[in-house]
């Protein structure tokens, strides 16, 4: 049986005319947590947007593989379906239609089959609750005049409801408070097992601190310069990129 | 990532019937032919009179200069008088089969059933079932069809019938008031609040013909009514052109809520007057969906003539390929304290132009009034338009005024976002459109919005079947 949930092989990225990323590798077995860092514009945000085919990338080269299967050019609903996930640094605000409407047709689209509403209702309720998200927010536009941290916190229940195999995290927690970050981590917590994986896309530490981290991967002008454990975060918090060249 | 869908299948809206009438006028327009109209209908002699001087002043005006071009409507190629081969009843058993099936399936029987107080169907030219509940008959509630106004209460009609729409106010309105034919008049007595909305509904099936139907509201002193209005015709090659008149007359402390939805097929010509006289504290609220027709130029007016007056317009269109709605309201504030407020959308798409066109004017002794406007355009693509062309004439400065004008493209970022949960690039347009839609689908009685979101998933996803 193998572990394998998503590899990467020789990525080369283009936004317009710029190369981003300058051949990427990377290997994601279930169980695993892994982390990505960087400073700014290293291509942190450009590697999940590019897994997730966002028409706004261009792959140059190399490819993608979820689960033995090649997904470098499928449709980013296509590609939801294989049980991959995506928590925006930046979510989409939807006028017009609730967030509890939102998630049952997201479920539906993801699983392909009919969801149960007042179950379905039960659970959503639940998994508010445990993120401190007040119940009356499944009934309000989706993200529309939500605070950044009600937007992060938002894309983590969609994670929980939608329950992936593989939940990429970008920036989730940029611009939160220490409280919203303690929820996302717990969050995340919630969602852990053997079956699946989490690849956290970050540029600071906090986010970590309760988190078991399986792999840190340091993300510098397009490429990964290394690949360690915890020890890296430690570094990075303390003396910034400056090691990593 | 590009749709394409060229012509979307309107299913139920689309079913033809075979063109078979009583008597259909030959086509164009002469003062033989509108007497002629007249006499088929048993028109008292005043309103034959009435029908030729209409005539007269519609020679004498010119095609509007501005808006949408009109160019390709041929007065010669339109017959304005078609009657069915049914006479006006209170039972649907009685209505010929096939017209009877074409109302089934646009669900007026069954609507009528559970959700309204009285129904109109009128088919081409003529009405072919009216009927009310009888609590409001005891009331002293009047709702009947426009011809059967004009013989029982000729005094009412006389006093109301194109006073508030002048048939000088433009070339089409004159042109309604020489062929008018079928519409519905209602009246509610003083103190009468009708709880239960009531329907008529207008269904055009004859090709290269017009329909002209009168509707004509008095609302009494602190009487309430919701009128709901719905319209809709198959599609054919050739033009046809719809030029209705509406006239609601709303007393002081009266209510009347005027819901349109408007489905006409994409070869029609609707170019529509509606006009509310509003009195002391009395309140009109206009709903109106527009997704139909090839032209529409459409501006619902309210004039506020009482004291502490109001009104609001909601208003949503969809403009597809080879669409143009010239659409929006006007409003003239003729007294102290009224208040008016717009919230209009709009939807273009596949080279459709959808224009907000709109007037305000507060008058000098309108002190202490309120001007809230609020239009919004989503383009679906590059090559759709869109344009808001406000006039503002405000001759006070005691007046409390805002306006906002969005106009934007469907975001590629929302779609992305929504496609990242599972949703099919249409299935992200529609719940966008769908959501933009929102604010006005809520206000649309509810067998509606189901039916304008249905339109917006066919418009986007192309149902085929």
């Amino acid at each position: 049986m193998k572990n394998e949930l998503l590899e990467i092989n020789n990525l080369y990225v283009n936004v317009g005319e710029k190369e981003i990323l300058k051949g990427i590798d990377l290997k994601i077995n279930k169980g695993e947590v892994h982390v990505i860092m960087g400073p700014n514009g290293s291509g942190k945000s450009t590697t999940a947007n590019a897994i997730f085919n966002n028409p706004e990338y261009t792959k140059m080269d190399g490819s993608i593989v979820f689960e033995n299967e090649d997904i470098t050019n499928l449709s980013p609903d296509e590609i939801a379906r294989k049980g991959i996930f995506m928590s925006f640094q930046l979510p989409e605000e939807i006028p017009g239609i609730s967030v509890i409407n939102f998630l049952k047709t997201a479920k539906n689209k993801v699983t392909g089959e009919p969801v149960k509403i007042f179950k379905f209702k039960e659970e959503v309720k639940q998994k508010m609750n445990e993120l401190q998200i007040k119940p009356e927010y499944s009934e309000r536009d989706l993200n529309v005049g939500f605070s950044g941290g009600e937007k992060k916190k938002n894309e983590i229940l969609q994670m929980l409801v939608l329950n992936p195999k593989l939940a990429i995290l970008d920036e989730t927690d940029s611009g939160l408070d220490v409280d919203a970050i303690n929820v996302v981590s717990k969050g995340i917590e919630m969602f852990k097992n053997k079956d699946n994986a989490v690849l956290i896309i970050t540029h600071n530490a906090k986010i970590l601190k309760n988190l078991k981290v399986d792999y840190v991967h340091v993300l510098v002008n397009g490429k990964i310069v290394k690949t360690g454990g915890e020890e890296i975060i430690k570094d990075i918090e303390e003396n910034g990129y400056k090691n990593y060249k | 990532m590009k749709t394409k869908i060229e012509e979307i299948n309107r299913n139920i809206y689309d079913i033809k019937n075979k063109d078979e009438y009583d008597f259909k006028i030959k086509k164009g327009l002469t003062p033989e032919i509108i007497k002629e109209i007249s006499k088929q209908k048993n028109d008292p002699e005043w309103m034959k009179d009435f029908r030729l001087k209409a005539l007269e002043v519609y020679e004498k005006l010119e095609l509007p200069t501005w808006g949408p071009d009109l160019s390709e409507l041929n007065m010669d190629e339109i017959a304005t008088y078609v009657r069915p081969k049914s006479k006006i009843t209170g039972n649907w058993n009685e209505v010929p089969e096939d017209i009877k099936n074409t109302f089934d399936k646009l669900g007026i029987p069954e609507a009528e059933k559970k959700s309204l107080a009285g129904v109109g169907a009128q088919y081409d030219s003529e009405v072919v079932y009216h009927s009310m509940k009888n609590e409001l008959l005891e009331q002293g509630v009047i709702y009947t069809d426009m011809e059967t106004a004009v013989r029982e209460y000729p005094d009412l009609v006389k006093a109301h019938f194109m006073k508030c729409v002048p048939v000088y106010d433009h070339k089409f309105v004159a042109l309604h008031g020489a062929v008018w034919s079928g519409g519905s008049f209602v009246y509610v007595p003083k103190g009468v609040k009708v709880e239960i909305p009531i329907q008529s509904y207008f269904r055009l099936n004859s090709p290269e013909s017009g329909q002209f139907e009168h509707t004509l509201i008095i609302v009494d002193e602190g009487a309430s009514l919701h009128f709901i209005e719905g319209c809709s015709a198959p599609k054919y090659n050739k033009v046809n052109l719809h030029a209705g008149c509406v006239e609601l007359y709303v007393k002081d402390n009266a209510y009347l809520r005027y819901s349109t939805i408007e489905n006409w097929s994409k070869n029609m010509l609707n170019l529509n007057t509606k006009k509310a006289i509003i009195g002391k504290n009395a309140k009109v609220d206009w709903v109106s969906g527009s997704f139909g027709s090839k032209i529409s130029m459409l501006y619902p007016m309210s004039i506020l003539n009482g004291e502490g007056a109001n009104t609001e317009y909601t208003g949503i269109s969809f403009a597809g390929k080879g669409q143009n709605l010239d659409t929006g309201f006007k409003v003239v504030h003729n007294a102290p304290n009224t208040s008016s407020i717009v919230n209009s959308k709009s939807i273009s798409k596949n080279g459709g132009t959808a224009t907000y066109r709109a007037l305000v004017r507060v008058n000098e002794n309108a002190k202490n009034s309120k001007v809230s406007v609020d239009c919004e355009s989503l383009m679906l693509d590059d090559i759709s338009r869109s344009d808001t062309i406000p006039v503002n004439d405000i001759k006070t400065d005691e007046v409390e005024f805002s306006h906002e004008a969005k106009i934007g493209k469907i975001s590629d970022k929302s779609i992305f976002y929504l496609m990242t949960r599972g949703l099919s690039e249409e299935d992200a347009k529609a719940m966008i459109v769908r959501g933009f839609a929102e604010p006005i689908s809520k206000e649309l009685p509810i067998e509606y919005a189901v039916e304008m979101n249905n339109l917006i998933n066919l418009e986007l996803e192309g149902a085929i079947g």
